[in-house]
């Protein structure tokens, strides 16, 4: 996040009472999970929000129809997650039947692509299909493209195999964007107005990240972003963390307030994860922090913590959706120190300190003190029991 | 595999052959070569020396650095193995792994200084008219012999090879320690690894018997690259190389009754091969706690502590209203961490020893509170620690003169 420490005000009374109005209303947002069967949707959904190990996911069977799952995240929000089943019969079926009924309201659609898939144009051709019929019902729904099971590729050739795939998806997306577009000249039109003002409408830390990193070059008012990914390393935390981000509210109280304690215990960098799926809600790094030569730090730390939980509750024998650890303190000489806590009832919080007793075990304090701050993070109601496992 | 060895000047027989031959029958593999060359020099050092010396192998050769030898069949994962627990290669990848084609040696520069050989599986050296390997170069300063057999293949043929290794070694070299690592068993059930252990051994070990041998050092560990098993193997395995383990483990059993630890052990963190543990029963729960939290401490370490930071970060660090030099605001110049489980709050503990070493240890329930009192013991016996290695470093450079150059 580009978020300046220098330009960064207090807390703000104002913005910190639109948040508590926002929170009233419980925000749902519709997620579509599609894509080609076995390129690994649901193993993807239950990573993240089941807690299930990576080589666990060869248990899963495929998908039937539509697996609709609740995620609560960070008390206020709930995930509306729909896991489409791939096969091509559910696929006709979706863009025939129930075409209204699956691609009405969609807040984000996630499309998953196999890199090994052997029958790419015809997995474009259903690509095509799916996004015409959402660029139809939803058109300000957020698109994100994830080239999955990169782990098979030679690392070598990675990227290149990355890149020359990206550029087909985005190509054949301008593609179905201009063919629904010219199709219906005049709904076209009306609703390119309707779009007009969507963009000034997210909160303004916010729109500074999506307008650099997410319009495509085809069509300006379609956010589409392409992440690889893997099972098998920390990438699929990369693209789940910034899948979320966008969906968080509040998230610019929650910058703010992290900026400020931040600069309040002199730290070089503050991660907040979310409590059961680890993933990275907000940071903030300092000036000095900004200098990590580790631009995926974010995504590391995220797998690091998960995969530390998993060994956590094998060894404790408590389910794994259950918290694992409450504190964690590491100092590394007078290099750095650090620490990671239990921060509300749906986060963790992790601090980088410059190395020193007196200024570790003061911040320590300080964040304890500053969680009340954070209270609006668990939501109108407080969520003592754990997050609803799906199956 | 049939390849003849060509004598120098001899034109190769085959050349005159033309292109419909199905396959060269004067290949030479890149192995074969390397091996020759090896045999060679160290004949020709041998007869400049003299001709008649041979060493005594009835003593224990302790020069130069303890050597493991990977051996096996072919595609049996003995370059996976090296490549996962010494080059922290990703399980996953080891799909990528081209065939080994010559002896790869890896030197490793630990709290011990040992080496590594991989041997390429499709060369039986002891079945090989042609010409022979210098067994002396190979095995005279051999730590382990560690014969890998996979577990999800057909292995008859596998043991039949090792018997025959083991009988041709224990003529030569009896204090070689063999383990064998039945290994792949990840993709079997628990029964069936039972079962394939117990018919390995019994194979073994009534060959062995039929041959007259009696109590060959041979161990078996059942092991896998997808979980700690090849790590804790090693460990067993690297163990027997240490001198005065004894005393090691006194210490750290000593820690444990005074500070009330679970477990305690002591880890290399670049293999997390652990080289020692106090003397309470061992379990797999928790070596593998311990392990991945040297895994958690190094990745912290390598996002936030690989890179230097700026000059006025430092002096604004040391400046007013701390006013002291950085390296007297910490208490310990080593990293040491904590960690405490949600259930029943029990603390893991990790403490580094020195460049290679850390001392991991789960705490009993409740010892949080504890710990400036634990802190302080831990101190009193990472200076042990670090004295018992000073102490045996010498020892064996004394013992071995200076390390030899050749070998590497």
């Amino acid at each position: 996040m580009g978020t300046a420490s220098g330009s960064v005000p207090g807390i703000d009374p104002a913005a910190a009472a639109a948040a508590h109005a926002q929170l009233k209303k419980v925000k749902k947002q519709k997620v579509l999970l599609m894509g080609k069967s076995g390129s690994g949707k649901s193993s993807m959904r239950s990573i993240i929000f089941s807690n299930y190990l990576a080589r666990d996911t060869r248990r899963l069977g495929a998908t039937i129809d539509i697996d609709l799952s609740h995620v609560k995240f960070l008390g206020n929000l709930t995930l509306n997650l729909w896991d489409c089943g791939g096969q091509e019969a559910f696929m006709e079926n979706y863009l025939s039947q129930q075409r209204a009924h699956v691609f009405s309201n969609v807040g984000v659609l996630i499309y998953v692509f196999d890199i090994e898939s052997r029958d790419v144009e015809r997995d474009m051709a259903t690509y095509v299909n799916i996004i015409s019929a959402l660029v139809q019902y939803s058109r300000e729904a957020k698109i994100f493209v994830l080239i999955h099971k990169m782990d098979l590729i030679q690392p070598t050739t990675r990227e290149d195999v990355f890149d020359a795939r990206a550029a087909l998806v985005k190509r054949k997306t301008a593609e179905a964007v201009s063919i629904v577009l010219k199709q219906k000249p005049e709904q076209g039109g009306q609703q390119q107005q309707l779009q007009q003002p969507q963009q000034p409408e997210p909160s303004p830390t916010l729109t500074t990240s999506v307008s650099t990193t997410s319009l495509n070059n085809a069509d300006p008012s379609l956010n589409l972003q392409l992440f690889a990914t893997s099972i098998w390393d920390q990438s699929l935390y990369k693209a789940w963390a910034s899948i979320i981000h966008d969906l968080v509210p509040n998230l610019s109280v929650i910058e703010t307030q992290l900026a400020s304690l931040g600069q309040a215990i002199d730290a070089d960098e503050i991660l907040l994860f979310e409590r059961t799926s680890f993933l990275v809600v907000s940071k903030w790094t300092s000036p000095e922090g900004e200098r990590n030569p580790y631009g995926d730090r974010f995504e590391r730390m995220s797998n690091i913590l998960k995969s530390w939980k998993h060994t956590c509750s094998k060894y404790t024998g408590t389910p794994r959706n259950a918290e694992q650890f409450s504190d964690f303190e590491y100092k590394m000489g007078v290099t750095f120190s650090m620490f990671a806590t239990k921060f509300t009832t749906n986060t963790y919080i992790l601090v980088c300190m410059p190395p020193g007793e007196a200024r570790f075990n003061s911040a320590k304090l300080n964040v304890a003190a500053a969680r009340p701050w954070f209270k609006f993070l668990d939501g109108p109601v407080v969520s003592a029991q754990p997050q609803p496992q799906q199956q | 595999m049939s390849f003849t060895y060509a004598e120098d000047g001899d034109v190769p027989t085959d050349a005159r052959g033309g292109p419909s031959r199905p396959h060269p029958v004067r290949f030479i593999s890149p192995a074969a070569l390397n091996l020759h060359r090896v045999y060679e020099q160290n004949r020709q050092r041998l007869q400049k020396k003299d001709g008649t010396k041979v060493p005594d192998p009835t003593t224990p050769q302790t020069k130069g650095r303890p050597r493991l030898l990977l051996m096996g069949q072919r595609r049996s994962g003995k370059s996976s193995i090296s490549s996962v627990v010494f080059h922290k290669l990703p399980p996953s990848e080891t799909l990528f792994l081209e065939s080994t084609a010559r002896i790869q040696k890896d030197s490793l520069s630990s709290f011990m200084e040992f080496q590594v050989w991989d041997f390429p599986g499709q060369i039986d050296i002891f079945d090989n008219p042609n010409f022979t390997f210098d067994m002396d170069a190979i095995f005279g300063e051999i730590g382990a012999l560690i014969w890998v057999i996979d577990a999800q293949d057909d292995y008859l043929e596998a043991v039949a090879r090792l018997n025959a290794t083991i009988l041709h070694l224990h003529r030569s070299y009896p204090h070689i320690n063999i383990e064998v690592f039945i290994h792949k068993v990840d993709g079997l059930s628990d029964d069936y690894r039972l079962d394939i252990q117990r018919d390995v051994t019994i194979r073994i070990q009534d060959e062995l018997s039929d041959q007259g041998v009696e109590n060959a050092p041979v161990n078996f560990h059942l092991t896998s690259i997808y979980n700690h098993s090849i790590f804790e193997a090693f460990s067993k395995v690297i163990q027997k190389l240490i001198p005065r383990l004894g005393q090691l483990e006194a210490m750290l059993t000593n820690l444990c009754r005074t500070c009330r630890f679970e477990k305690a052990y002591l880890f290399d963190v670049n293999t997390k091969i652990y080289i020692a543990t106090d003397s309470t029963p061992e379990d797999m729960a928790s070596y593998e706690i311990c392990s991945d939290y040297v895994d958690v401490i190094i990745d912290f370490t390598e996002v936030y502590g690989s890179w230097s930071r700026s000059e006025n970060w430092r002096e604004r660090l040391e400046g007013e209203p701390w006013a002291q030099p950085l390296d007297n605001q910490v208490a310990c110049e080593w990293a040491e961490s904590g960690m405490v489980l949600a259930d029943a709050r029990r603390p893991i503990m990790l403490r580094e020893v020195d460049k290679f070493l850390a001392l991991v240890a789960i705490m009993k329930e409740g010892s949080y509170e504890k710990m400036p009192q634990i802190n302080m013991n831990v101190d009193v016996v990472v200076k042990g620690l670090t004295e018992f290695f000073e102490i045996t470093k010498p020892k064996d450079v004394i013992g071995g003169g200076p390390p030899s150059a050749g070998l590497v």
